[in-house]
């Protein structure tokens, strides 16, 4: 009984997640007939059910990254596989969290989480879900508020279940709590890595904070200045719960902002 | 226990105490009742008090009328209290009723009485009247043919106009041959149309059709458009993330969002279309308030055309309370709607 529950603490999530492969894959914008290159030659293997955190400067790709790999935009080289496929178009199996919450404003917080369903036409049979994961972000009784009656923090939680109800094969977050008070933010942390072991999804999570990525995932990538490459790839071997005081997290802190070119007296 | 007493005692006293206050704020509260009550009593005696100068039936009865009103503002406002939500109403428009009352007797005085104003041009109020009594099945045909003409040319102009500013605003391919024929046809006053609209349609009740829907369309056409055209495309990338199809794109992402600036379109298409709609009647459709008021020019019937005015300004400002009440019952979503 006791070796059981072990076990299948110590087993891998069920391979809900999709592998993504990144080769050498680089962007650039144009911005009144220059260009700006914004990612050069970024690989990155991602197993599935992986938690990937990417920290990286402000303004250095981060953002743009992510919208290749939810396929809004499509990169000007290299490749991007969701399990072997290649990535040419958005694709519910890849719920993103944009940055900002982008709610629609027509519509309720309980519409808003439906979006998704309704979009792929199978909100009839699956309201319930919609249910569940407004009880998950704590926002049940805000169900027929609209945006505008919400605080920044409200319509992220409600951003974050609009993406959690479809059951994504790849959650993509960027900076998802950042608005989020500190109390609130401890919880969904917690609450996204309970949720993240029980789904078994592949998460790629963009974060300004170190301690967050190192509490959170696998593996944390950190990203150079513009144009962005990968500059170190860190695995984070660590049993869940994780402790903020855990002192080989407090080392792995130190070397991250160093290489973010904060010096060690952080 | 002896704090209660104490308070109990405090609360019997209170009454007394406040007795000047009390009448100090019912004379508040009901003064402009009051007030409103004379203006009307002042109105009727008006009516009442001296011959007429002219030849009207209806002058006694108007007094009367002005008599009852006055019982009701009086009434009404006094006993405000007890009546509710309708009291409470008509407390608030008591100063109007002031008003309403002093310009009454002022017009009557003015008019049927001394004949100050000249008198064919400016008729008494129980000339009016009169043209509601003894005139009114004209007056009602005028008010439904103009109504349904109206409704039908808005009607299939907005529809119309909404599918182009959408259809332009969605697709490249549209707008590049919509746009330009827009641009030449749309601004030009939809009345420059009339002589050879009234030439090529079969009717004209059809050709004034016409007419209204092309100047309800024009500024439907292009609110929809540059509200679709406006529509973040974060929107879209959210949607399209989320597994939407084409579709679902224009029907639950762009007209939503598009949706005030199609009611601006929609409002301003209302104004442009009453004007069309008057000129239409007065110069080709044998009906409606356009025609009336025309007819009664032609027969310097003067009461008659301030009577159709006064029907017409009611009806008109009736659609748009209607537009905006429908704008908000969609709009809901929005803050901060301009009440009308
Ligand atoms: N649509 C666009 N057109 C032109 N330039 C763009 C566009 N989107 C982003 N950029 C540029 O690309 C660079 C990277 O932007 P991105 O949003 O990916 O940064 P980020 O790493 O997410 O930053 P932050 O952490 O501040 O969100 C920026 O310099 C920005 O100016
Ligand atoms: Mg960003």
């Amino acid at each position: 009984m006791v070796a059981a529950t072990a076990l299948a603490e110590i087993a891998p999530p069920p391979a809900a997640g999709a592998a993504l492969d990144i080769e050498q894959v680089s962007h650039a914008f144009n911005i009144d007939g220059t260009e700006l290159p914004v990612l050069s030659d970024v690989s990155i293997s991602v197993e599935p059910g992986e938690f990937v955190a990417l920290l990286g400067p402000s303004g250095c790709g981060k953002s743009t990254f992510l919208r290749l790999v939810a396929g809004l935009d499509k990169p000007k080289a290299g490749t991007l596989r969701e399990d072997e496929a290649r990535i040419t178009r958005p694709h519910p199996s890849r719920v993103v969290v944009f940055q900002d919450p982008t709610l629609f404003p027509w519509r309720s917080v309980w519409d808003n989480v439906a979006l998704g369903l309704e979009a792929q036409g199978i909100l009839k049979s699956q309201r319930h879900r919609v249910d569940a994961a407004l009880d998950l972000v704590g926002l049940a009784s805000f169900r027929n508020a609209y945006p505008h009656q919400l605080s920044g923090g409200m319509a992220q939680r409600v951003a974050l279940a609009r993406a959690l109800v479809n059951d994504p094969k790849i959650l993509i977050l960027d900076e998802p709590l950042g608005k989020l008070d500190s109390l609130t933010r401890i919880t969904m942390q917690a609450e996204l890595v309970s949720l993240w072991q029980r789904k078994g999804f592949t998460t790629l999570l963009v974060t300004h904070d170190a301690e967050e990525a190192l509490v959170l995932a696998n593996r944390v990538i950190v990203f150079s200045d513009r144009p962005a490459r990968v500059k170190a790839d860190i695995r984070v071997d660590r049993p869940y719960p994780r402790h903020r005081g855990d002192p080989y997290l407090a080392d792995l802190r130190r070397q991250i902002l160093g290489l973010l070119g904060l010096d060690a007296t952080w | 226990m002896s704090t209660y007493s104490l308070s109990d005692g405090l609360a019997s006293g209170a009454p007394r105490l406040s007795r000047t206050p009390v009448l100090a704020s019912w004379v508040r509260e009901s003064g402009v009742g009051i007030l409103a009550s004379v203006a009307w009593i002042a109105f009727g005696l008006s009516c009442l008090w001296w011959e007429d100068v002219g030849d009207w039936s209806r002058t006694h009865s108007l007094g009367i009328a002005a008599f009852i009103v006055a019982a009701i503002a009086l009434f009404g406002t006094v006993g405000a209290d007890y009546l509710g939500t309708a009291g409470k109403a008509l407390r608030q428009r008591a100063p109007w009723l002031v008003a309403l009352g002093a310009f009454l007797t002022l017009w009557e005085v003015a008019t049927a009485k001394f004949a100050w104003l000249p008198l064919p041009f400016f008729p008494p109020p129980q000339s009016i009247i009169e043209v509601y009594t003894d005139d009114l099945p004209k007056l009602l045909d005028s008010v439904f043919a103009s109504v349904k003409l109206q409704l039908g040319g808005y009607l299939i102009g907005a529809t119309v106009g909404f599918l182009t500013g959408v259809s332009i605003g969605w697709s490249r391919a549209v707008g590049y041959w919509v746009h330009p024929v827009l641009r030449f046809i749309g601004p030009l006053p939809a009345t420059a149309w009339l002589p050879i609209a009234f030439f090529t349609f079969p009717s004209s009740w059809s050709a004034s059709t016409f007419l209204i829907a092309l100047a309800t369309g024009f500024p439907v056409t292009v609110l929809t458009w540059s509200g679709v055209a406006s529509v973040s495309n974060a929107y879209y990338d959210v949607a399209r993330t989320l597994g939407a199809k084409p579709s679902f794109l224009v029907l639950k992402v762009a007209i939503p969002a598009a949706l005030p600036h199609v009611f601006v379109g929609l409002f301003m298409g209302l104004g442009s279309s009453f004007a069309v709609l008057v000129v239409a009647e007065m110069i080709g459709v044998k009906a409606g308030l356009g025609w009336y008021l025309q007819w009664a020019q032609g027969w310097a019937a003067y009461a008659n055309m301030y009577a159709a005015l006064i029907v017409m300004s009611l009806l008109c400002s009736g659609a748009i309370t209607l537009l905006l009440a429908i704008r908000d019952r969609l709009l809901v979503w929005q803050k901060g709607t301009v009440k009308w």
